[in-house]
């Protein structure tokens, strides 16, 4: 293989430093364009890097080892990753994988010889109504087929840098099916923000409690708990309050957009067709919390949206509605910076998410303390979903009575629902809590009966068609967006396989339930796959659920064993049907063994087999 | 009067500050852990000690004792629980007893007898990992790492020198060491550190001290776990 060399390594990484400043959070950052520039983070970089912001080489090189999109040995020029969710599965991803693997002379997951380019998975990349999608170098490519492979394969050999690409490739559509308070009606930018000032910070606390408003990410914790809690706490050094540059105790804002959840994207429409909206209910959050400094925290998956991001908020800020004195206000400074993650979805958790913020490895911290008293740098911090901000800009404007009157009464206003699998019109689909699955399904035009339906992604709840009638609800089925629909004859077992094979990809191995539990899931799984499952796998992926669900550090872990005992208790026939009907059969293929020696000697006669 | 929680039904005192294992070491009451090491700061994730506070389990290494908390830890589920983990412990990684200078003075050894583990149960991963002898004194054998990150915690808070840290992510975890090389013989660790002394199992040996103590007269072939975290000592 031909050795990338970086003998100028360091005028390649004088101006990224320079740019990003001293600060070690900005680690992430500064790795993710080496990687960009480089194509991996070569090993004279990570002891610059290291050096730069005077931490040990031995943390870089824990950061760069955490995030799927970093890596310590040359990827390729060209780096593709198919989207390895359900749905694109079920849209022939893995035989559009092998035909590009075929085109282009290379294995999947390896480099090829050249060093030219390199094809393999990646977790769900939030294009599930346009898949069977890809990321190229980090950018989106929708819509896979066998004629657009053929046409990228022949951009990659002719070594056309991304950037010059057709645009068909890359394009990206918002599929609003259905629209309401959020989606359906205008905003003004300068709207929310007005009407704070006006009502006063602590009035529009008042309203966002009688709203009654609830995490949008799926655990529900009331928002504005969650903002008062922050408000009333202050972070201490030496005896003294941490305060921010403008002299008022240091607070954070954070809006967690790092939708890793498979099959949601609804926070990637939010984000392209609706930022002034999230925005603003930042700056709303940030005005009644008192912060001074938000983050948004944009996954990866979504770097194709930081530069329309970036303008946004450069508008605002010519505006008046972000930076310094806000509309005039003296004592009212805010401003967001948006930070890329680099592929793990760990990092939706929000102590995962404020550890990487600050440029370290994606882990969950130990709580107590919770982020609203200790989190990003050690000050109070509020983490809300993308469409919980975009919520509270809307109350800010139109008050409590107006939204606590959408929904049901323990679950207010709408829920952004991204739909996709068997289903016609796939896309986003805005409805008032307490909706059926049903009439969604209705709506949405799913093929054919209509079988399972996956709520809120792999960490939610499988139902099936006789649970149709159950409501999207905080009450009932608590969602964080994702519906992913399969028609009768799809096999659920292979459905629960790729939700176990990402849980064990995404574990970040902190705690040993989730680091092995999942990684024996997984191998449980395939065993039955493969057809050596018996009765006593069964048995054994119960108890490993109960482990996974009671011993886990976070909700990665306790939620992972969710599709497979769903699975279990609701399709029973979809994992005994795969079953030896020994009681007891040994993982270990003795045929299966000799596929290394066939490989090697390039056989495949009979006499190479057992 | 002083503050209490209920640990199986006993009565334990605690000062504010206490987490749960540190009240219920100072107590004589044993919750099985590996990752935790009283001379550090709690790291929680071998999770051994979990236990039941109130109807929810939590590790109580990291769980600040709070009055009136009414605490499951020796009870069948939890130990059932608590030998799976140590189960997923040894299979994940190599741990070849019979053949470890550590054998008898290992705390996963230790604590897989004080559980009654009687066979791995799962199915062995048989990973690949990397032993490093390149450094004078000290012997790095991967193959028995159990990522309590012990020997991270004591090189940077006791040593000041920042020589292990983690990579890699999940199951693909790995031990590594502040050096371009990647090699122990590079970084400036030395056979006196801290880090050197707190490893749980064979995974950071010192050189040249083989089996100074016969295999059967070593601290666990005669004194459970529980005895000597409880009985004041470190080993």
């Amino acid at each position: 293989m031909k050795q990338f060399e970086f003998p100028e390594i360091s005028r390649i990484l004088t101006p990224i430093l320079a740019r990003h400043g001293g600060d070690a959070s900005r680690l992430l950052q500064v790795l993710l364009e080496v990687q960009d520039v480089c194509h991996f983070i070569p090993s004279e970089a990570i002891d610059l890097i290291a050096a730069h912001f005077g931490v040990p080489r031995v943390n870089v090189e824990g950061v760069v080892g955490f995030y799927s999109f970093l890596s310590t040995r040359p990827v390729g020029e060209y780096r593709l990753l198919f989207s390895g969710n359900i749905t694109d599965q079920m849209l022939g991803k893995d035989e559009l994988m092998q035909y590009l693997c075929n085109k282009l002379w290379v294995e999947p997951g390896k480099v090829s010889e050249d060093g030219l380019v390199s094809i393999g998975s990646t977790s769900c990349t939030g294009m599930c109504d346009q898949g069977p999608a890809a990321l190229i170098n980090g950018w989106p490519l929708t819509k896979l087929d066998h004629n657009r492979l053929d046409l990228i394969a022949e951009l990659i050999r002719s070594r056309k840098p991304v950037a010059d690409w057709p645009a068909m490739l890359f394009e990206v559509v918002d599929n609003i099916h259905r629209g309401d308070v959020l989606l359906g009606q205008p905003f003004e930018p300068g709207a929310a923000i007005r009407a704070t000032l006006a009502r006063g910070a602590k009035e529009t606390l008042v309203e966002v409690d009688k709203s009654n408003l609830r995490g949008r990410g799926g655990a529900g914790f009331k928002t504005a708990s969650k903002w008062s809690l922050c408000h009333a706490a202050i972070a201490e050094e030496d005896g003294g309050v941490i305060c921010d540059v403008g002299g008022h105790p240091e607070r954070f804002i954070v809006c967690n957009a790092d939708e890793g959840e498979p099959g949601t994207f609804k926070d990637r429409v939010l984000l392209n067709s609706y930022a002034d909206l999230v925005f603003e209910g930042m700056t709303v959050g940030a005005r009644v919390v008192g912060a001074s400094k938000g983050f948004l925290y944009l996954r990866g998956e979504y770097r194709y949206l930081l530069q329309q991001l970036e303008a946004v908020l450069k508008r605002r800020r010519e505006a008046g509605l972000l930076g310094e004195t806000i509309l005039g206000q003296a004592d009212f400074s805010f401003d967001i910076e948006i930070h890329l993650g680099a592929g793990a979805y760990i990092c939706g958790e929000e102590s995962a998410l404020i550890e990487s913020l600050e440029g370290k490895r994606g882990r969950p911290r130990n709580r107590p303390p919770f982020p609203v008293t200790s989190g990003y740098k050690g000050r109070p911090t509020v983490v809300d979903n993308v469409e919980t901000f975009a919520c509270a800009a809307k109350i800010a404007e139109k008050g409590a009575a107006w939204f606590a009157a959408i929904g049901t009464a323990q679950s207010t206003g709408t829920k952004l629902i991204s739909v996709s699998g068997d289903v016609a019109r796939p896309g986003i689909y805005e409805y008032p809590f307490g909706v059926t699955v049903s009439q969604i399904l209705d709506d949405c035009g799913a093929e054919g009966r209509p079988y399972a339906v996956q709520v809120s992604g792999p960490s939610g709840t499988t139902i099936s068609w006789k649970e149709f009638d159950r409501k999207i609800a905080f009450e009932d089925l608590p969602t964080a967006g994702a519906l992913m629909v399969f028609r009768r004859k799809r096999d659920l077992f292979q459905v629960a396989q790729n939700f176990a094979d990402f849980f064990a990809h995404e574990s970040c191995g902190f705690c040993t339930p989730c680091r092995v539990g999942t990684e024996l899931q997984k191998k449980i799984m395939s065993k039955i796959a493969s057809g050596y499952g018996t009765a006593s796998d069964l048995e054994e992926l119960k108890r490993l659920g109960h482990i996974l669900k009671t011993m886990s550090h976070c909700g990665l872990g306790s939620s992972a064993a969710n599709p497979v005992l769903d699975i279990l208790e609701k399709f029973p026939d979809m994992v005994e049907s795969k079953l030896k009907a020994f009681a007891f059969k040994p993982a270990f293929d003795l045929d299966g063994a000799l596929a290394t020696a066939r490989t090697i000697t390039g056989r495949d006669d009979d006499w190479a087999h057992l | 009067m002083s503050k209490t929680i209920t640990i199986d039904e006993l009565a334990v005192p605690f000062k504010e500050g206490q987490t749960i294992m540190d009240a219920a070491l100072a107590a004589g009451v044993y919750i099985p852990h590996l990752c935790h090491n009283p001379e550090f700061k709690p790291h929680g994730s071998c999770k051994l000690c979990t236990v039941n506070v109130n109807g929810r389990n939590v590790a109580s290494c990291t769980l600040p004792a709070v009055e009136g908390q009414q605490v499951l830890s020796d009870i069948e589920e939890l130990n059932a629980d608590r030998l799976a983990l140590t189960q997923m412990l040894f299979v994940e990684g190599n741990h070849l007893c019979p053949a470890c200078e550590k054998t008898g003075n290992c705390q996963l050894q230790a604590v897989a007898y004080y559980l009654g583990m009687m066979s791995p149960h799962y199915n062995h991963f048989y990973p690949q990992r990397e032993a490093d002898a390149s450094h004078h004194d000290v012997m790095l054998d991967r193959n028995r790492c159990i990522y309590c990150e012990l020997c991270v915690r004591a090189s940077r808070e006791v040593d000041g020198k920042n020589v292990f840290g983690l990579s890699g992510r999940g199951i693909k975890t790995l031990l590594v060491v502040n050096s371009a090389s990647g090699l122990l013989g590079d970084t400036d660790l030395a056979v006196t550190d801290k880090a050197v002394q707190v490893c749980p199992t064979g995974a950071i040996l010192i050189k040249r001290h083989g089996y100074a103590v016969p295999i059967g007269q070593r601290v666990f072939d005669h004194i459970t776990i529980k005895d000597v975290q409880t009985g004041g000592g470190d080993e």
